[in-house]
This record gives C-alpha cells, sequence and structure tokens, in this order.
C-alpha cells in the first residue's frame, strides 16, 4: 500500500509538467499584448510599455519564459503579478478562501445528495423520486448567474437569513450561501449517481442474504445497499472538489468571494501567464492527491479491489 | 409385497414450468441489445420520452413548421420586453424580439451542442476510462493523468484559447463549443468509467469468462461495461443539460455561439439584462431546456433498466 | 482619466450607467433628503477595486487607483462640481502670453508627514514625473513645456526578432522651462503658447510629492503619505484585493474639506454584489450599477440616488481601411450608418435615460459646447434618409456583404446589449446583416485595433482627463495622437486644433476646436452615439453625496447618519 502511494505521489511530477507546459503554452498563444491592455484607451509612454514587458520576460521566447518559472518555482519564489504584487502572497490569501467554500459546497452536496439518492432509489417512481427529479432539473436548467442572483436576493437581501456577499475576512457563515448555490448543481449529480447505484444494488443477492439473515431494514440499507452503492458517488466527489478547488467563477463573482476563480478569472483577461500557471501549479497537486484519497476509498469501500499487485 | 402404490409422477405434458425450464439448444441466446429492445419497447417511460424526443428533433430539423416569424430580423427596441400579444404568445426579448421564435429556432444548436457534446465525451471518456480501470498499472497511470492535465486546465482559459485557434476563429459554429466543451469535460467521465470498471472487474462473473476461455479484452467489452453502465448513464443525461447550459456561460462570456447562431443558450445569457425588471424571459429557454433534460433522463434511465445484466431473462 | 483594462471591465457598466435628465453642465442632479449635517467623525465604506499601480499620482492612470489618490492628495488646484478650475495651493497662475506662465504658491503647506510644500516640491515632483527612466504613466502631461523633449527622450533598437524595443534614454534631468525662483513662485515655459494650459493643473500628475516618493516610488506606493482631504488609516492601510482605509486629514485646510470621518474604499471585481450589499446597508455607496440595474434603481434607492451628467462619451468608429467604407460611397454609407441608429429609443430603452444622445463629439458638460454644429444633422435617427442613402452608395460602388458587419467590443461592461440595439438597427433599416463581433478579453480588442485588423465597426469611449474641449478632440483624432487607434488623418483637422490650442483667449481656441468638429463631421471617422450621466445610490447610512464633472464620486462631501 505504501509503494502505491508512493509510486502514485512521484507521478505528480509529468502531470505537474504537463500542465504547466500547456496552461503557459496557452497564456502565450492568446492574442493581445497583456501590458498594453493594463492601460486601455490611452497607452503610456512606449518605454513604460516595453520597460515592463522585459520585466515579466514577455519580449523572450516562450521556452524561456517557462523555464524562468520553473526556476523561479524552485526557488519558491513566484514573483509579481502584473501589479507589482507577489504573487505567492496572493496565491496564500485566495486559497484558504476557496477551500473552505469547497468543503462547505462539497459536505452540502455529499450529505444531501446521498441521503435524498438513496430514499430516491429505494422507491423508484414514488412520489419523492419525482419530486427530486423535477428540483434536480430545476438546478440543472436554471444557470448559476441566475441561482446565485435569485438566492442572494431572496436569502441575502429580502430575507436576510445570510449575507449577501462574502467579501474580505471570509467565514464559514458568510460563504453559507455561495456554498448552498454551489452545491446544488452538483447536488444534482450525486443524487442521480446515488440513486442509480441504490436501486441497481437493491437487488443484488447480498441484500438478499442480509435481509434472510434477519438485519433490520436501516441496517441493510445502510451497512450493504450504500456501501456497496458509493464508489461512483465517491468518484464523482473526489473529482469534484478539484473542480471547486478551481473556483466557480460565475459563483464567487456573484457572492464577491476574494478566491480562486476570481483571481483566476481575473489573471485569464489580463493574459497573466505567471499568475495562471501558479495557481493552475497548486491545482495540480490537489487533483492527484484528492485523486488518491478515492482510489484508496475504493479499496475500503469494496474489499475485492486491491492494489498491490 | 407387491407394491400397488407407486410414487405418483406427474405427467409430463402437465406442467406449464415446461416451457419456462426448456433449454431451447437450437437457438442462439439473444444479444444483451435485442434483450434490451424487446425490455424497453414495452416500458411506458421509453415511449413518453422517445415521442419527446423525436418532437424535440422534429422542431429542431424544421422549424419553419411551428412559427412563421423569423426569429433575428425584425427585432423592434420598441417591443423591448414587452408582454404577450396576438401572434408572439411569449412576448419579446430585452432586444424586442419574439421569444416563441427564437425558443423554437434555438432547438437546433442547442439540441446539437447537448448531443453532440456528450457523445464526444463518451467515446472519449468511456473508452479511455474503462482501459485506464480495466488493464491498471502502467496505462491507468498515463491515461488518468492525462486526464488529470486537462481536467486542471481552466474552462475560460482553454475556451479562450480554442476559440482563437485559426480554424475556428474566422467562423465560429456549434463544433467549436462541442469541440471546447468536450475537450475539457472527458476527463469527468473518464474517471466515472475508471471507478465503475475497477468495481466490477474483479467480480465473479468476470473472473468465470476469462476461466471459459473469453479473452481478456472481450471480458471488458460483454461482461464488464454492461455491468458499469449504470453511472455512466446517469452523468451523460445530466450532462446533456449542463452543456446546453455551458454554452449560455461561454456566450455570456463572449466566446460562445455568435449572435446570427440562435440558441437557448444565447437567450438565457440575453434574459440576463431582464432579471430585474422581468425575469420570467428567462423561463422560456430554460424550460425547453427541462423539458429536453428530462426527456433524455428518463430515457436513459429506461434504457439502463433494460440493459441491466442482473435482471437480464437468462 | 482614462478607461484602464479594470475600467473596461468594470467601470465601463458605470459608464454604461449613465443617466442625464438635463444637458448642460451640472444639470439634472436630483438629491437626497438634503440640510442635515451628518456626523462629522462617521466612516463611509464606498466600491472600488484593487488600484493596479502603486498610489503614485503622476504613475495612477485608471479610476479605482485615480479615485485614491484625488483624496491623499492636492494640487495647484482642483474642479469644483461642474468641472470648473478653482485655485488649491495656488495663489494665482498668471500668462500674458499664453506661453510664460507664473505661479504663486501658497505658504505655510504641508504633507501630512511634516515636509513643507514650497514651489521646489512642485519642480522636482513634475520633473520626477516627466522623466522617462522614472516610467510614470501619466508622463506626458508635461508634454507642453520646453524641455520636456530631453528628460522624456528614449532609444529605440531593433532586437533580433525585427521588434523595435523602447527604453529611456533622458538627455537632461530637469525641464528647461521649469524652475523655482523662490519658495513661493514657479515659472513655466511652454514650448509653444497654449491659452487652456493651466485647466489641466489639477489633473492628479501635477500633484507635488514629498521627497521619499521620488527617492523610492515603490514603497512609497505602497503607503503614501499626501497633503489632501484624507490620508492612510495606518501603515498597511491598503491590504491587497481587499480595501484600502482613509481617514480624514484633520490638518487639511481647502476647498474639498471632508464631511465625514473617512471612507474605506471595499473592493468588487464585479458590480453585482456591490449593489446587493448597499440594498442591505452593507456597503454605503457606489458609482457603478449592474448594467441590469438601470430600470430598477430609482425604485431600489428611492430618495437614495443622484444622476448627473458627466464628461464620458462614446462612439462608433469607422475605420478608414475598410474598404466598404472607402471613397465616395463609403462616405454616403458612414452618413447612412448614422442615420439608421435611433439614439433616443436606445437612450430610453436601453439606458433608461442614464444616456442622451450625442450632439457633437464631445459631451455637453465641457465649457465651449456648441450645439447645432455644420453636419451635425446626420445624428438624428431617420430610417427613410439612411435607407436612400445606403442605396445610392450601391448604386456608386456595391457592398460587400460577404460576411456580416460587425461591431467589435469586449463583452463585460454592459456593452452587448447596446450594440445587439444599434446592430438590429442595421438591420431593420438598412437590410443589412449586423451583429457584434464580441471578445471575453479587452485586450483583444485593442489589439485588433492597433493593428488595424478590425474586420467591421468598433465601439469606442473617451472620459475626459480635464474639462476642455482639446482633450477630447486631440487625442481621440489628431494625427498619430495616443488614441486615434483607426489612423484617421485630415491636416485640416490637425491645424484647427493647432491653431485652437495657440489662441490665447479660450474663446477663440473653443471656436477653433468646434471648428475641428465640423471636419469630423464632414469625415465622420466616428459616429458620435450618446453623452453619459453616471447614476449613484447610497445606502441608509448616508444622507447625501453628489459626483463630481467627471462622474466620480466627490467623497468629501458625503455626510453620513
Amino acid at each position: 500500500m505504501v509503494r502505491f502511494i508512493l509510486r502514485r505521489l512521484l507521478q505528480v511530477i509529468p502531470v505537474f509538467i504537463g500542465t504547466t507546459l500547456l496552461v503557459y503554452y496557452m497564456v502565450f498563444a492568446l492574442p493581445g499584448d497583456p501590458i498594453a491592455a493594463l492601460f486601455g484607451d490611452r497607452q503610456p509612454p512606449q518605454a513604460v510599455i516595453d520597460t515592463l514587458r522585459s520585466q515579466y520576460h514577455l519580449d523572450e521566447p516562450f521556452i524561456v519564459q517557462y523555464g524562468l518559472f520553473l526556476k523561479n518555482l524552485f526557488t519558491f519564489n513566484l514573483g509579481n503579478d502584473f501589479t507589482g504584487q507577489p504573487i505567492a502572497a496572493s496565491l496564500a490569501r485566495v486559497f484558504p478562501v476557496t477551500a473552505m467554500l469547497a468543503v462547505e459546497a462539497l459536505a452540502i452536496q455529499a450529505i444531501f445528495g446521498v441521503a435524498f439518492g438513496v430514499f430516491a432509489g429505494l422507491r423508484r417512481g414514488g412520489w419523492f423520486d419525482s419530486t427530486v427529479l423535477v428540483a434536480s432539473l430545476v438546478v440543472i436548467a436554471v444557470p448559476t448567474f441566475v441561482l446565485g442572483f435569485v438566492f442572494q436576493l431572496v436569502f441575502g437581501v429580502q430575507l436576510g437569513w445570510a449575507k449577501p456577499t462574502v467579501g474580505a475576512n471570509a467565514d464559514w457563515g458568510s460563504l453559507l450561501l455561495p456554498a448552498v448555490v454551489l452545491g446544488l448543481v452538483s447536488f444534482a449529480y450525486v443524487l442521480r449517481l446515488t440513486r442509480a447505484s441504490v436501486s441497481e444494488n437493491m437487488n443484488a443477492d447480498y441484500v438478499r442474504t442480509a435481509t434472510a439473515k434477519g438485519l433490520s431494514r436501516p441496517r441493510v440499507v445502510l451497512a450493504h445497499i450504500l456501501r456497496n452503492s458509493l464508489i461512483p458517488v465517491v468518484t464523482y466527489l473526489g473529482a469534484n472538489l478539484g473542480g471547486l478547488m478551481g473556483g466557480a467563477i460565475v459563483t464567487e463573482g456573484i457572492f464577491n468571494v476574494p478566491g480562486v476563480g476570481n483571481k483566476l478569472y481575473q489573471a485569464v483577461l489580463r493574459t497573466e501567464g505567471p499568475t495562471i500557471v501558479s495557481i493552475v501549479s497548486v491545482l495540480v497537486l490537489v487533483f492527484v492527491v484528492s485523486n488518491l484519497l478515492v482510489d484508496l476509498l475504493y479499496a475500503w469501500l469494496d474489499p475485492r479491489i486491491r492494489y498491490d499487485q | 409385497m407387491t407394491s400397488n402404490n407407486s410414487h405418483f409422477v406427474a405427467p409430463i405434458d402437465e406442467t406449464p414450468l415446461q416451457a419456462t425450464d426448456a433449454v431451447k439448444t437450437d437457438q442462439a441466446p439473444l444479444s444483451l441489445w435485442a434483450d434490451a429492445w424487446r425490455k424497453l419497447r414495452r416500458r411506458p417511460l421509453f415511449i413518453i420520452s422517445s415521442l419527446l424526443i423525436l418532437a424535440l428533433i422534429v422542431i429542431a430539423l424544421f422549424p419553419g413548421l411551428f412559427t412563421s416569424t423569423p426569429p433575428n430580423d425584425g427585432c423592434e427596441l420598441g417591443n423591448s420586453e414587452g408582454g404577450p400579444t396576438a401572434g408572439h404568445p411569449f412576448g419579446f426579448t430585452f432586444q424586442g424580439c419574439d421569444i416563441y421564435s427564437r425558443v423554437i429556432h434555438g432547438t437546433q444548436a442547442s439540441l446539437s451542442v447537448g448531443i453532440l457534446s456528450v457523445l464526444c465525451v463518451l467515446v472519449i471518456g468511456v473508452t479511455l476510462g474503462a482501459l485506464a480501470g480495466y488493464y491498471g498499472g502502467w496505462v491507468d497511470a498515463v491515461l488518468a493523468r492525462l486526464g488529470d492535465i486537462f481536467f486542471a486546465l481552466p474552462l475560460i482559459l482553454g475556451a479562450l484559447v480554442i476559440t482563437q485557434l485559426p480554424l475556428f476563429r474566422e467562423n465560429k459554429s456549434v463544433w467549436t463549443v462541442v469541440f471546447v466543451i468536450s475537450l475539457l469535460a472527458w476527463p469527468q467521465m473518464a474517471r466515472i468509467t475508471r471507478g465503475a470498471v475497477i468495481e466490477v472487474r474483479n467480480a465473479d462473473f468476470v473472473t468465470a469468462a476469462q476461466a471459459l476461455g473469453v479473452s481478456k479484452f472481450k471480458a471488458l467489452v460483454r461482461h464488464v461495461l454492461p455491468n458499469a453502465l449504470a453511472p455512466i448513464i446517469v452523468l451523460a443525461t445530466l450532462e446533456l443539460g449542463v452543456f446546453i447550459v455551458a454554452e449560455a456561460t461561454l456566450s455570456f462570456l463572449g466566446i460562445g455561439l455568435p449572435q446570427s447562431i440562435m440558441s437557448w443558450g444565447n437567450d438565457i445569457a440575453g434574459a440576463q439584462a431582464s432579471i430585474r425588471t422581468r425575469p420570467e424571459i428567462l423561463l422560456f429557454p430554460a424550460a425547453a431546456l427541462s423539458i429536453t433534460v428530462l426527456s433524455f433522463i428518463m430515457l436513459g434511465d429506461a434504457v439502463r433498466d433494460a440493459l441491466d445484466p442482473k435482471s437480464r431473462q437468462r | 482619466m482614462r478607461f484602464t483594462r479594470t475600467s473596461k471591465a468594470l467601470g465601463i457598466v458605470a459608464i454604461a450607467a449613465l443617466a442625464l435628465t438635463g444637458c448642460g453642465a451640472g444639470g439634472g442632479t436630483t438629491e437626497g433628503s438634503s440640510d442635515a449635517t451628518g456626523d462629522p467623525n462617521k466612516v463611509i465604506t464606498a466600491y472600488s477595486n484593487e488600484p493596479q499601480n502603486p498610489l503614485l499620482p503622476a504613475n495612477t492612470n485608471e479610476v479605482y487607483g485615480g479615485r485614491v489618490v484625488e483624496l491623499l492628495f492636492e494640487g495647484l488646484r482642483t474642479y469644483d462640481a461642474d468641472g470648473k478650475p478653482v485655485n488649491a495651493l495656488a495663489e494665482s497662475i498668471d500668462s500674458s502670453d499664453a506661453q510664460n506662465w507664473t505661479i504663486k504658491v501658497k505658504q505655510g503647506q504641508k504633507f501630512t508627514n511634516g515636509e513643507a510644500i514650497t514651489a521646489k516640491t512642485f519642480v522636482d515632483s513634475w520633473n520626477f514625473a516627466a522623466n522617462s527612466k522614472n516610467l510614470q504613466n501619466n508622463g506626458f502631461f508635461f508634454e507642453s513645456i520646453a524641455g520636456y523633449e530631453e528628460v522624456s527622450a528614449v532609444n529605440s533598437e531593433k532586437t533580433a526578432d525585427g521588434k523595435t524595443k523602447t527604453t529611456p534614454a533622458p538627455t537632461a534631468e530637469t525641464m528647461s522651462g521649469l524652475a523655482a525662483t523662490d519658495d513661493s513662485t514657479i515659472t513655466v515655459k511652454l514650448a509653444q503658447p497654449e491659452a487652456d494650459w493651466s485647466l489641466r493643473l489639477g489633473y492628479s500628475a501635477f500633484f507635488p510629492l514629498p521627497s521619499a516618493a521620488l527617492a523610492d516610488p515603490k514603497t512609497f506606493g505602497e503607503n503614501p503619505v499626501g497633503n489632501g482631504p484624507y490620508k492612510f488609516e495606518k501603515e498597511g492601510a491598503w491590504v491587497h484585493d481587499q480595501s484600502i482605509a482613509l481617514v480624514k486629514n484633520a490638518d487639511y485646510s481647502g476647498p474639498r474639506e471632508s464631511k465625514n470621518g473617512g471612507v474605506t474604499f471595499k473592493f468588487y471585481t464585479d458590480p453585482g454584489p456591490a449593489y446587493t450589499d448597499l440594498q442591505s446597508d452593507n456597503l454605503d455607496i457606489t458609482d457603478v450599477l449592474p448594467s441590469n440595474a438601470l430600470k430598477t434603481y430609482e425604485t431600489d434607492f428611492q430618495d437614495r440616488n443622484a444622476t448627473k451628467a458627466v464628461a464620458t462619451n462614446s462612439t462608433l468608429n469607422i475605420p478608414p481601411y475598410n474598404p466598404n467604407f472607402q471613397g465616395e460611397a463609403g462616405k454616403l454609407r458612414r452618413e447612412a450608418l448614422s442615420y439608421a441608429i435611433n439614439r433616443e429609443e436606445i437612450a430610453k430603452v436601453v439606458f433608461n435615460g442614464t444616456r442622451t444622445p450625442a450632439k457633437a463629439f464631445v459631451p455637453p458638460v465641457i465649457d465651449g459646447f456648441k450645439e447645432d454644429l455644420k453636419g451635425s444633422e446626420i445624428l438624428k435617427f431617420d430610417a427613410a434618409k439612411a435607407k436612400d442613402l445606403w442605396e445610392q452608395a450601391n448604386k456608386i460602388q456595391p457592398y460587400d456583404d460577404s460576411k456580416p458587419l460587425q461591431i467589435a467590443s469586449n463583452t463585460d461592461g454592459g456593452n452587448k446589449e447596446w450594440i445587439d440595439a444599434v446592430a438590429n438597427g442595421f438591420k431593420n433599416n438598412l437590410g443589412i446583416q449586423a451583429e457584434i463581433q464580441p471578445f471575453a478579453k479587452f485586450a483583444e480588442v485593442l489589439n485588433l485595433r492597433k493593428s488595424q485588423q478590425l474586420p467591421g465597426l468598433t465601439r469606442a469611449g473617451w472620459q475626459g482627463d480635464y474639462p476642455s474641449l482639446y482633450n477630447f478632440l486631440g487625442p481621440v483624432w489628431g494625427t498619430n495622437a495616443s488614441s486615434n487607434y483607426e489612423k484617421y488623418t485630415n491636416p485640416e483637422f490637425d491645424k484647427l486644433l493647432k491653431e485652437g490650442l495657440a489662441a490665447t483667449s479660450t474663446e477663440d481656441a473653443n471656436a477653433k476646436f468646434n471648428q475641428a468638429q465640423e471636419v469630423l463631421f464632414e469625415d465622420l471617422p466616428g459616429l458620435p452615439l450618446w453623452d453619459q450621466a453616471r447614476p449613484i445610490v447610497w445606502s441608509n447610512n448616508v444622507v447625501k453625496a453628489e459626483t463630481g464633472w467627471n462622474g466620480s464620486i466627490l467623497y468629501y462631501n458625503i455626510t453620513a447618519k
């Protein structure tokens, strides 16, 4: 098992290089001079633009720029963004906020998605099943920018149940509303994945055996059906954690969350290569670790799955 | 002692179970798909959803049958956000275009984006995910990590760059959007497939099949995949809707379909301008989208049931 | 202050959000409940975003840094609410020939760190800003002063890949035309006479800097020390990506004395959440409304909103390199396009009256504005005439309709709605295909414009740096001017501008500038669309607020409950 984990962690290296190279190249390929774009309709003297360009190595060929980024990374110096602020400091600001938001959203979708999914799966075609089907359709068909806006207006402004925006000093309470909005779309996935698995496993032999042994219904459902139904759900949640950490651009925008999504969006609009690649570097680590956790969970959920071969 | 009371043996032609128990050795067993089809065509869920999808396809192919109002010409700002009038049953958009006509004409692009993207994602994601999960080892390492690379790409960055490619820059079409979505969404599908395949690959029936001489690859196609379909179908049906909405987000960011191509996504993005004054403008494209997703979810449910090997006729 | 990228993304919404009830300078202000003097110690929270540069006046050329700098510093002059320059640190500004200026500086003025402000302070600050090696974005504001050429000189060399690289290479450290003859006197010699030169002295590039700023501008810009109505609350009051906290500068005595205890700028990357925060009194004031709130802000904030005309306009530029719009046929087509835009209706429906149809190439709030210039009748909507002109043009030279007529724009900031409306107008009235050419990034539009590769038209806008007709004409339409990306050129126009600048009286200058506009109406390198007014809304914590000539909120004038 230890070897398996070590081997997986070593795989970070090619993924890291592949991703950063690809992302850096994409930023490089974007049209438009990012420095000129900083200034808008009236440009500063050309000397200002050219000096900034060489200051950020934008006049170098792609491979030199990428090499400089790697060199900086290994000396633990991410450099400055185009406004002259150290990138490391801004990453240290945004990642904790988004991590809190992601955990909160993940908890909401996992708890409600699995619970509702089990009930719906046990009584397929029942009124509960039909109701949640319609509810999940609403969540999917209404885009986040509308859903977020409506939630903000109703719960934040009109009812005053939650803080309508997050802003500085984000805490669990102020992040609740965006977490619910974020969790809702994925909630539909979790719910329907759970429902499908549960209804499939309900008729499995081991369930009949367990029932025949005289186990109570809740125990059969929790210990046998649910545990065996969780693999797709866990896979999805693991992948989704990565997605959430990448920041939800729309949701973070609506609720003014000073998180990764907002930062990334601004950086992409500014074609700010170093910031984008730094964020993506952290994300790569998150993805690889979350994938690893998911694979370890597989083995725990289903003892037939073994990795030490 | 002579035994005149012998064991009673029922005459063989008396029991109705005979037909059930008989093994028709002269007949090839029904294939998985033929069997599924036989079950499917009796299910009301399947019939309703198929009819709905058929209707959507007809609307998509022949929008002119359902409305004679041109969707994109004759938009008069004077009609901005106007309510329903004769000939315009849903009222007008912010730009004063006829909502009903736009929803009808938007079906084609939206349905194409949804279905084509899902198909692409299915082909790439299921293939790579199944191979990774089934073979494990270095195949898994390479394919799963490849997925990670694409997963880490920020959506807007990917979309911005792809729409700038010489191939797409001059003529953005449905295919541009399909390409962007597929490229960035397949890793999710691959992971789900991989997980489901890992779960199934050690099952007894797979071992048994291989012991009986079925090749490893054939076992994957014939025995593992059909048993791993449930989560794949769920994901695919939901993603159909999510992709159609994703096109709205892309349009909203200015990297989606051009204005001249009508789509529900374009309309949903456009309705944002009226959200504080006439939010109901949003409802019409969103409702069309919901009906589409609902049809496909129902169809997916029915197909999954029919394909479920655990309930298969032996 | 010009549109920066950020102001494109966000500020433009403000600009997209302009209302004008009356035209003319200072007209049409609605005010909330007045008379209350308010709580002079209360701190106001205000909408803003992360400044792009260290807070140095001569380096700050975007709105969010600009509003902080303007509160932290005080220059020789300042502009009142109507855009009229009034003396602040200057006791007098005189010139007999519009070329040699004598400025008397008030005595006894200090920065908040105790450093005295004298004539020399200004001379040093201006030389610093103009010097090319200090890389100050606003350095060109000193271009009129004799000796600017030398201190701002650059060296251009070809790099290996054939591009030119420009590096600073000043040949002098001080401008020859600038001198402090004693502690209270600055003498300025301009390279040529400019009647309206003193108008620009209120712009932030001309603010004085303490010696610490000149020694280490970057460190200073993180914790600037000024002489304005406000000062940093403490060292590190700028929390990046979050807020900047300013408190009242008790030592300040000038025309802009604060009526509140301080202003904390909270940063938003989107105006939507700020609007929501205002609805729930979590934020006190904003000058940027989400574009979909233009029809609701007056009811959402009853008696808590004000809308005032500002010096910002929009045009639809027609690149001279587009073959469809060249020659005799092109001229007719440009006119046809203009007639086909229903400015009245778009201003009313899309902007809910927060814009007024343009009457010239400059907004009416600028001193010297003149209505009914020759050629300005093309600004009136006339579908029949549009169609007629278009067909006439087609007889001369057929229109290439292989591609729809595209209007390039970034899509953030509420531009899409009006461009769609304009495009629909072209479709309905001219019978051609037209649509927005959307871009997610402002940089892409700028890139196309700078490299002369626009396939169709583009939107453009200008926000005045200082209230003068010239500022709306020279930098935008002058040959090779800094923002003339479409490279319009007409020697007659340039000549009139130059004559206007050299005129010794403002009246003579304005007459020339208005004549220059008639040249523009003849050539139509761009179609004036509308002039803007800016709505602001405030929370229940605020008694009264107003905006200045250029649309910025007069933060020092806000009274709090």
